[in-house]
């Protein structure tokens, strides 16, 4: 055995027991995490292969911006576990059953003659994964690459669509007008004859009729 | 540079499009309420700009660009033609309608322009990738839209139903995709005939290879989710009824190409070699769909919903042609998708103009007594309802008429018999729409109010429904001849 | 020696490279901690001059072992784990805070040769590891089953998150200057003088970065998830002794590791500024230093920041600045003031 062997089986072992914890885990937010873990132990399989952009854009998009508004989400509402977890196991056989085809699915395309393991191709020294991915993405792939953006972009549009509100009733403040504020603006003098002295009745009667 | 110059040639009605989605985006910004018809404007000119570009670049040619990723070729000219005018249609009936309803905003028409290039990338796609990332954006806006009304806890149900669900779809159609790419180690349609024909031949039992059918049933499955084919048709109803009625239209019609083109390169193009057994799930889900569309209609008090059962029907029938694995039902499927597409619109047309203002026309009911109200809309929506039902003089009739006939040249008598019981079976819940605009007292006795130009299109539409079912040749002439140019090695 | 390579026979190789990389992170880990150490010191007598006091004085030479007895104290302190806490994870945050912040230094180079691990797609490398800190807060804040340590966290997330993607955006630009994720090309590609470095075609980019580095690390003016005057201290206000001063060494560690990276980045790391002056990691540590006085003086020097302030200048501010200057940049790439930028 190899070290890199036993990294993966290492890797592996964390990985399936993560994600099973993510799905009987009772606290919503430690499966959130067992999640996050198995995300991260999935980037380090993906180190393995010599995959290190996948591996490092894995951490850096899933575990660093979406798991983070995730767990946010996660953490905000206040989840009846209990709730959730009813007929967990009255449905664990369809589920285990679904699950199950899967993985025979999975096996029947691997064991495919097409679909073999790939044989290790040892690289150049100077080959650089990241390049090459972003090669192909702007030769090879560029339709689909500059449709997913626009994707992303409908995306953006609709969230902005669907959620921003119009006049809002609350006051607010603008800070770059709040910063060039001179005292001009805010402070006005007032001459004023100085104050003689008026009986308080007096002043009283004045301010009723005002 | 030059291949990229060519590239951009081939696609410049998609970049059009784009640019000017972006720009209206950009221009609504500085735009006060009262001067969104600008918008309006500028939208109809980019679908027709569009349209020109679709005819004037080479049009009726095979042109591949984008490294196999997009293919533009007579089927795709005449689709992406038909896409845009629909689409020029459908804003003229929908602006009144959204005006009333505070929805008259640049994201509808920009999420509106990005829909279109969404069904125009689906038609032109000839790359697993691109056919997904095009779905997904026509997809993406359309839930967007149904959503728009966002004080409308029905519109916000259905658009949560219907992403779910679409969701789930665009998952299944991918898991298919990757079996797909798994077995033929390709994603370029082109490339996977050809890997198709190339095992066959060496091997003929390959075709047997359960990977491969497996990936073609959940690539069926997904269709059928996009399509609303029985059994996959659950979300269609609640969907149809829920959205507001503008962006029902947009749900029941002109998608409807895109999805006929996503077919067709993906089962024909594609995966022609497994042509046995796609045809039979096909069957399957044709002859479910025609009959549960039908008999549920009947029993529906909703127009929109009684629409969502009669759209179900239709892509029973729809199906019935691509299922017949030949030239001749593909240009009668085609036919029939542009018959219905007419049809869709007027029918939703006529419920955009019935109503008004805290008022949505949806119910059957609504509909009694037209004639007394307004006989020249009674009698489009006569016409609407007898092509829906496939009365002779209509082209409805005629959309059902060839595409019986290319199943029957393959053979499939009995189902042919069964698709005109249910047919009939139909005609009855069409009839009694003419029943209650023609026999029934008025319940609703408001004003029809509506633009000028609304109603003269919405005439005209339901007119085409007549004239081009009077005469046929001409479409079906331009459907068969792209088939048949498009798809020379099946010949 | 001959001994325990018979011991482990064929896997002595790994055996050896694995210790000799434990060696070198003990290497860095090492001084590194007592960088951050001394920052604290060197962050009290700065803010202690720059208002007119002397700041620590009592222990030590001129106070110089101040790091030490605060050390000493936080160690011996109690740990309190609040009763309605989540056990685990309470304990978890602390590390989950300290490990990325460590984590990323195994890239970064310090000279030529001087790197632990070099890798084609460091940049990238070391923008996870700082987007994963984050977990550390939220856990933190989480666990502690406080309302004021949540707010914190929250407040602390949602900065980190917004902040992050201006960050990646302004160093997407030196990535393009230099041609490769590599952090060590990154520098070399900076040769020959102090006006080859990046700060100067990028310079709001490098401004952009720089204020990102202060909200990333949640120092003032951008310390609102802290907030002592609103929330107490936020996301560790229940934490305490030993676990209280991993969150400390914690966000030192990530200011040295933020100058570092500007340095190695906009400053031309161990290059030196003038070519005839020999190239050393000396002038690393000098254009890290520099860097580092600005977190202390601006802590000295701003009031905190409102919190939607600092969304605003985020996300409405930073992120469009980033955008409009990389399609600058890639645009006069393709004109002949192309070697402006590399």
């Amino acid at each position: 055995m190899v070290f890199t062997d036993f990294l993966f089986y290492v890797l592996a072992t964390i990985l399936l027991v993560s994600a099973s914890r993510v799905i009987t885990a009772r606290n919503p937010v430690q499966a959130a995490l067992f999640l996050v873990l198995s995300f991260f132990t999935a980037s380090g399989i993906w180190l393995l292969l010599q995959a290190e952009f996948l591996a490092i854009v894995l951490v850096l998009v899933y575990v660093g911006a979406v798991m983070v508004l995730f767990l946010f989400v996660v953490m905000m509402l206040d989840i009846n576990i209990d709730k959730l977890r009813e007929g967990f196991w009255s449905y664990l056989p369809l589920a285990g059953t679904i699950g199950g085809l899967m993985a025979i699915e999975m096996a029947m395309i691997l064991g495919n003659k097409y679909f073999a393991a790939a044989p290790n191709v040892s690289r150049p020294a100077a080959y650089s994964d990241t390049a090459a991915i972003g090669h192909v993405m702007y030769t090879e792939y560029l339709l689909p690459f500059e449709l997913a953006s626009v994707v992303l972009l409908v995306a953006i549009v609709a969230a902005i669509a669907l959620t921003l509100r119009e006049k809002r009733e609350s006051k607010s403040m603008n800070p770059s007008q709040q910063v060039i504020v001179k005292k001009a603006d805010r402070l006005r003098m007032v001459k004023m004859r100085s104050e003689s002295e008026v009986l308080p009745n007096d002043q009283a009667d004045k301010g009723d009729a005002a | 540079m030059d291949t990229i110059n060519t590239d951009l040639f081939i696609s410049m009605p998609e970049i059009t499009m784009l640019s000017m989605a972006m720009f209206i985006l950009i221009i609504d910004l500085f735009l006060n309420k009262n001067n969104r018809m600008i918008i309006y404007g500028l939208a109809q000119m980019t679908l027709f700009a569009a349209a020109y570009l679709v005819l004037s670049l080479n049009a009726f040619a095979i042109d591949v660009a984008y490294n196999g990723m997009f293919i533009s070729d007579p089927i795709s000219d005449v689709l992406k033609l038909a896409t845009l005018i629909g689409a020029s249609i459908m804003l003229v009936y929908t602006r009144h309608y959204m005006q009333l309803r505070q929805m008259f905003s640049g994201e509808y028409y920009a999420l509106f322009l990005f829909a279109i290039v969404g069904m125009m990338v689906m038609i032109s796609g000839y790359n697993l990738i691109t056919i997904y990332v095009g779905l997904e954006l026509l997809s993406l806006c359309v839930y967007a839209l149904v959503a728009l009304d966002r004080d409308n806890a029905r519109a916000t149900e259905a658009a949560m139903k219907y992403f779910v669900l679409g969701a789930l779809a665009s998952g299944m159609l991918l898991y298919g995709m990757s079996m797909i790419y798994g077995v033929t180690g390709s994603l370029d349609i082109g490339t996977i005939a050809e890997r198709l024909k190339d095992a066959f031949e060496q091997n003929p039992d390959f075709i047997h290879n359960p990977v491969l059918i497996l990936g073609l049933v959940f690539i069926v499955s997904g269709l059928a989710f996009k399509f609303g084919a029985v059994p996959f048709h659950m979300w269609v109803p609640d969907v149809y009824q829920g959205s507001p009625t503008a962006i029902t239209m947009l749900i029941g019609s002109i998608p409807k190409f895109a999805g006929f083109a996503m077919a067709l390169r993906l089962l024909v193009f594609g995966l022609a070699y497994l042509v046995g057994d796609w045809q039979d799930m096909l069957l399957v889900m044709a002859v479910m769909s025609i009959a549960i569309g039908n008999i549920t209609a009947i029993a529906q008090t909703n127009l929109k919903r009684m629409l969502a059962y009669s759209t179900i029907s239709h892509i029973g029938f729809l199906l019935l042609g691509l299922m017949s694995g030949s030239l001749n039902g593909f240009a009668s499927s085609m036919f029939y998708v542009s018959a219905y597409v007419l049809m869709s619109l007027a029918g939703f047309g006529m419920i955009l103009l019935l109503s008004r203002k805290g008022h949505e026309a949806e119910q059957l009911d609504d509909l009694k007594g037209l004639n007394k109200r307004s006989p020249w809309t009674a009698f489009l929506m006569l016409i609407t309802m007898f092509s829906m039902a496939g009365v002779p003089p209509t082209v409805g009739f005629y959309a059902k008429f060839t595409v019986l006939q290319a199943a029957l040249h393959v053979g499939f008598i009995w189902v042919v018999v069964f698709a005109v019981l249910m047919a009939a079976i139909g005609a009855f819940y069409y009839l009694r729409v003419i029943k209650l605009m023609y026999f029934d007292e008025p319940v609703d006795t408001a004003l029809i109010d509506a633009p000028l130009d609304m109603k003269m299109i919405l005439s005209l539409n339901a007119l085409a429904l007549l004239v081009v079912g009077l005469m046929p040749q001409g479409l079906l002439e331009l459907c068969g001849v792209a088939i048949a140019t498009s798809l020379p090695h099946l010949l | 020696m001959e001994w325990l390579s018979q011991l482990f026979g064929s896997y002595w190789q790994n055996v050896q490279m694995v210790g000799w990389t434990l060696v070198k992170i003990i290497a860095i880990v090492g001084p590194l901690m007592i960088a951050v150490a001394y920052l604290t010191y060197a962050e009290r007598k700065v803010i202690g001059y720059m208002q007119v006091r002397i700041g620590p004085n009592r222990v030590g030479f001129w106070g110089l072992l101040q790091p030490v007895a605060d050390g000493l104290k936080l160690l011996f302190k109690e740990i309190i784990i609040p009763t309605a806490s989540n056990k685990g994870l309470f304990l978890l945050g602390p590390v989950l805070t300290i490990a990325p912040a460590f984590a990323a230094w195994a890239v970064i180079p310090f000279d030529g040769t001087m790197v632990l691990a070099n890798i084609d797609a460091g940049l990238l490398y070391v923008l996870a590891m700082t987007s994963i800190a984050v977990y550390g807060v939220i856990i933190a804040g989480w666990a502690s089953n406080s309302k004021y340590a949540f707010l914190g966290s929250l407040r602390s997330a949602a900065q980190i998150v917004s902040y992050e993607i201006a960050m990646g955006f302004s160093l997407v630009g030196v990535l393009m200057c230099a041609n490769s994720l590599n952090l060590g090309n990154i520098v070399l590609g900076q040769e020959g003088g102090f006006w080859h470095w990046y700060f100067i075609p990028l310079f709001p980019l490098f401004i952009v970065y720089f204020i990102s580095a202060v909200a990333e690390t949640n120092r003032a003016p951008f310390d609102v998830a802290e907030g002592e005057s609103e929330i107490v201290a936020g996301f560790h206000v229940e934490y305490s002794g030993m676990a209280f001063a991993v969150f400390f060494l914690a966000e030192y560690a990530n200011i040295w590791l933020v100058c570092t990276l500007a340095a190695l980045m906009f400053m031309g790391g161990w290059l030196s500024p003038l070519p005839f002056l020999p190239d050393s990691i000396l002038w690393l540590f000098a254009k890290m230093a520099f860097l580092v006085f600005f977190f202390l003086w601006f802590r000295a020097t701003f009031p905190r920041y409102r919190y939607d302030q600092i969304m605003r200048l985020g996300w409405k501010v930073f992120i469009p600045i980033t955008i409009v200057w990389i399609v600058f940049v890639g645009a006069m790439m393709q004109t002949k003031f192309d070697y402006l930028f590399h």
